[in-house]
C-alpha cells in the first residue's frame, strides 16, 4: 500500500522536476560551491591550487590597485546605466504607445541585434570608431578633421559599448512596465490640469518605477563583468571588475583570487537584487 | 436655473480615417442642467464627450464652453472635468492624493487643499476614507472617489462617461439618485453619456438621443418618450409597436393610415394624403376588443400572455406575422388564440415623418449593395 502510494505521488514529481533539479545541481550549484571553496584555498610557489584554508585572497582584494579598478568599474557601470535609461525610457514609451505595426518594427529593432553575438557587434563598433574607421573617414572626407581622432581605447568607449550591448535589458523591463500603464491615467491627469511634465513625474514615473529599477539592475550588474567590452573598446585603459577576474584565471593564474573576486561580485549582485525587492520591485520583471 | 447655453457644440464632425463617427452634430447645453447623451455603443456619444473634454479634436466644427472657443485649448486648460468609465484612479496615490491632484496641479495652498478635500469627501459620503488606497476600495467607493476627484476643481461642466456601467444594478440605482442629488446641490452642468435609456429617463433634465453619429432628438424625458421624432428614438426608448404605411385620409388633425394589415388612425398635424409615415404606439396604450372599433381594422390572434405582477403582457400576432406588444394592468385574461381587434385612442399614436436622412441612407445602402 505504502509502496504504491510512493510511486503514485513521487514519480510524476521526479519526472517533471527531476531533470531540471539535476541540471541546476550540476551546472549551477556545484560549480558555484566549487568557486566558493576555491576562494578560500591557497596556491603554492608553482601557482597550483592547494586545499589549505586561508583568508588571504579576500585580504588581497583590498589592494589599492584593485580598489581603483572597483571605483572605475562602478563609474563605468553607472554611466552605462544612466545612458541606457535616458535613451531607453523614451524609446520604451514610444514602443508601448505607438500603433501595432510600428510597435512590431521598433520592438524588432531591439530584439534582432540581441540575437546576434555581442562580441561580433562590439568588433563592429571598433571598425566604426577606429582610427581608419568609417566615422573618421567620413569626418575627414567632410573636412571636419585633419587627422583621425582617437575615439577608442578610453572609458567613454567602454561606457558606449556596455550601454550598446545591454540596451535591450533596459528597454524590455521598461516596456513591460509602461505597457501596463492605463492610457486613461494620462488623460485624467491632463483633465485635472497637469501639463506633460507634471503628468510624467506624478503619474507615469511612479507607476513605472519598478521597470526603471529592474532595467537599471539588469544593465548595472553585467556592466561590472563584461570584460571583453572593456578589452576591445577600452583597450586595457578602462578595466572593469570582470577584467580582474578574467586575468586571475588566465594570465595571472591565481584561481583562488579570481574565485574570491567572483564571490564578491555575486554578493554585490544579490545585495542589489535584495535592495530592489525591498523597494517593492517585482521579481518577475527581472526574469527571475 | 438660467437658460443660457454654457456649452455650444456647433456642427461638429469627426472622422477616424474614412470612418465618420460624429456627423454634423449641433447641441446646446444649458447652464446648470443635467443633459444625457443617450445612444447605443458606437453611436459617437463618447467621442462627442471626449471632444468637449479636449482628448479628441473635431475634424470640423466648433465647441464653445462659456462662450470661449475650445479649438486651441488643451485638456488642462479647460474648465471641464471628466469622470471616466474605468474610474482610472491613480493606484499609487491614496484617496486623499487622488482627490487633491487637481488642486495640487493648480498650486492651491496646502491648507486649503486639505479643507476642500475633506469637504468633498463628506459630500460624497466617504469621510474617513482619505488614507485608503484605491485597491482597498469597493467599486462604488472607487466611483465616488472618481467623482470627487473630478469635482474638486469646481469645473463649469462635469462630463461623465458611462460612470455607473461597472456597478451592479442595486448600487447603480443608488448612485443614480446620488449623482442627481450632487448635481442639484452643486448646481454644476452635467453632461452624462449612457446607453441605458432607463438611467437617462430617470436622471436627466434633457436627453439628446444619438444614432449613427447623428443627433436624432433633444428634449425633456417626457417628450422623448411620448413624442419620439424618429423611428430610432421610438424603438430605442422604451418598448413600442411600429407600423409603417401611407396616409389614406386627413380630416383636420385626424389622420388615417393604411398599413399592411388594415387601417389605423392617429392624431397629428402636418401630414398629407399619400405620404409615407411610421406610426408608433406604446404597449401600455394599446387596446383590444372583440368587436371592431371605428377607424381601426387591424385584427390579430393572441399568441402569448405573461403575468409579471403589476401588469399583464400580451403578444398579438397580425396576419403578416408582425408581433404586437400589449401591456395592461392585470385584469381579465384575453381569449388565448382567439381573434381580437386592436385599437387605441388616436392621440396615443405618434406619427413620424420618415427622415430625409433615412431615405438617403436607404438609397446609399442599396447602391452599396
Amino acid at each position: 500500500m505504502s509502496k504504491h502510494k510512493f510511486r503514485a505521488s513521487t514519480l510524476p514529481v521526479l519526472a517533471t522536476v527531476g531533470p531540471v533539479s539535476l541540471w541546476l545541481a550540476f551546472f549551477v550549484a556545484i560549480p558555484l560551491l566549487y568557486v566558493l571553496v576555491m576562494s578560500f584555498c591557497s596556491i603554492d610557489e608553482n601557482y597550483n591550487v592547494v586545499f589549505q584554508f586561508t583568508l588571504a585572497n579576500y585580504r588581497n582584494l583590498l589592494d589599492v590597485n584593485y580598489l581603483q579598478i572597483y571605483v572605475q568599474s562602478i563609474l563605468i557601470a553607472f554611466f552605462a546605466t544612466a545612458f541606457c535609461l535616458v535613451l531607453g525610457y523614451p524609446f520604451a514609451f514610444l514602443i508601448s504607445r505607438t500603433f501595432q505595426s510600428r510597435k512590431t518594427i521598433l520592438y524588432m529593432m531591439v530584439i534582432i541585434p540581441f540575437w546576434t553575438n555581442s562580441l561580433i557587434r562590439i568588433y563592429g563598433w571598433r571598425t566604426f570608431l577606429g582610427a581608419s574607421g568609417w566615422l573618421n573617414r567620413a569626418l575627414t572626407a567632410l573636412h571636419l578633421i585633419d587627422s583621425p581622432v582617437e575615439f577608442l581605447f578610453n572609458r567613454g568607449a567602454t561606457v558606449l559599448g556596455m550601454a550598446y550591448v545591454l540596451f535591450p535589458f533596459m528597454v524590455l523591463p521598461l516596456y513591460t512596465a509602461i505597457e501596463k500603464l492605463d492610457q486613461s491615467q494620462l488623460e485624467v491627469s491632463a483633465d485635472l490640469g497637469a501639463r506633460g511634465g507634471a503628468t510624467f513625474f506624478n503619474v507615469v514615473l511612479p507607476q513605472t518605477v519598478s521597470g526603471v529599477f529592474s532595467g537599471c539592475i539588469m544593465v548595472f550588474i553585467p556592466s561590472l563583468g563584461y570584460f571583453y567590452v572593456a578589452d576591445i573598446l577600452g583597450g586595457g585603459n578602462s578595466d572593469v571588475i570582470g577584467n580582474l577576474i578574467e586575468r586571475q584565471f588566465q594570465s595571472g593564474n591565481n584561481w583562488p583570487l579570481g574565485a574570491a573576486l567572483s564571490i564578491i561580485l555575486i554578493a554585490v549582485t544579490l545585495l542589489l537584487v535584495k535592495l530592489y525587492q525591498k523597494c517593492g520591485g517585482d521579481m518577475q520583471s527581472l526574469g527571475v | 436655473m438660467s437658460k443660457h447655453a454654457l456649452v455650444q457644440i456647433q456642427k461638429i464632425n469627426k472622422f477616424y480615417g474614412s470612418n465618420h463617427v460624429v456627423r454634423d452634430l449641433t447641441l446646446d447645453v444649458r447652464e446648470g442642467e443635467f443633459l444625457t447623451i443617450l445612444g447605443s455603443s458606437g453611436c459617437g456619444k463618447t467621442t462627442t464627450l471626449r471632444m468637449v473634454a479636449g482628448f479628441e479634436q473635431p475634424t470640423d466644427g466648433k465647441i464653445f464652453v462659456g462662450g470661449v472657443d475650445m479649438a486651441e485649448k488643451e485638456p488642462y486648460e479647460r474648465d471641464v472635468n471628466t469622470v471616466f468609465q474605468s474610474y482610472a484612479l491613480f493606484p499609487h496615490m491614496s484617496v486623499f492624493g487622488n482627490i487633491a491632484y487637481g488642486l495640487r496641479m493648480k498650486r492651491i495652498p496646502k491648507k486649503e487643499i486639505r479643507k476642500r478635500v475633506m469637504d468633498i469627501l463628506d459630500l460624497v459620503q466617504l469621510g474617513g476614507f482619505e488614507r485608503r488606497m484605491p485597491a482597498q476600495l469597493s467599486g462604488g467607493q472607487k466611483q465616488r472617489v472618481a467623482i470627487a476627484r473630478a469635482l474638486i476643481n469646481r469645473p463649469k461642466v462635469l462630463l461623465l462617461d458611462e460612470p455607473l456601467s461597472a456597478l451592479d444594478l442595486k448600487l447603480r440605482k443608488q448612485m443614480q439618485l446620488e449623482l442627481k442629488r450632487l448635481q442639484r446641490k452643486l448646481d454644476i452642468t452635467f453632461i452624462y453619456v449612457t446607453h441605458d435609456q432607463e438611467e437617462a429617463l430617470s436622471m436627466s433634465d434633457r436627453i439628446a438621443v444619438m444614432h449613427d453619429g447623428m443627433l436624432e432628438q433633444v428634449g425633456v424625458p417626457k417628450e422623448i418618450y411620448e413624442a419620439p421624432a424618429s423611428k430610432f428614438v421610438a424603438t430605442f426608448i422604451g418598448e413600442t409597436n411600429l407600423f409603417e404605411g401611407m396616409v389614406s385620409a386627413v380630416d383636420g388633425d385626424a389622420v388615417s393610415v393604411a398599413v399592411e394589415s388594415g387601417t389605423i388612425c392617429g392624431r397629428a398635424e402636418g401630414f398629407q394624403k399619400g405620404e409615407v409615415v411610421a406610426v408608433s404606439v406604446r404597449p401600455e396604450r394599446m387596446r383590444y376588443s372583440t368587436s371592431p372599433v371605428k377607424g381601426f381594422t387591424i385584427q390579430g390572434v393572441v399568441r402569448e400572455q405573461i403575468y409579471v405582477g403589476s401588469v399583464l403582457k400580451s403578444i398579438v400576432v397580425l396576419p403578416n406575422g408582425h408581433e404586437i406588444k400589449l401591456e395592461r394592468l392585470a385584469g381579465d385574461v384575453l381569449p388565448m388564440d382567439g381573434p381580437v381587434y386592436l385599437s387605441w385612442q388616436p392621440q396615443d399614436a405618434r406619427l413620424i415623418h420618415p427622415r430625409d436622412q433615412e431615405v438617403y441612407h436607404a438609397v446609399e445602402t442599396a447602391v452599396m449593395e
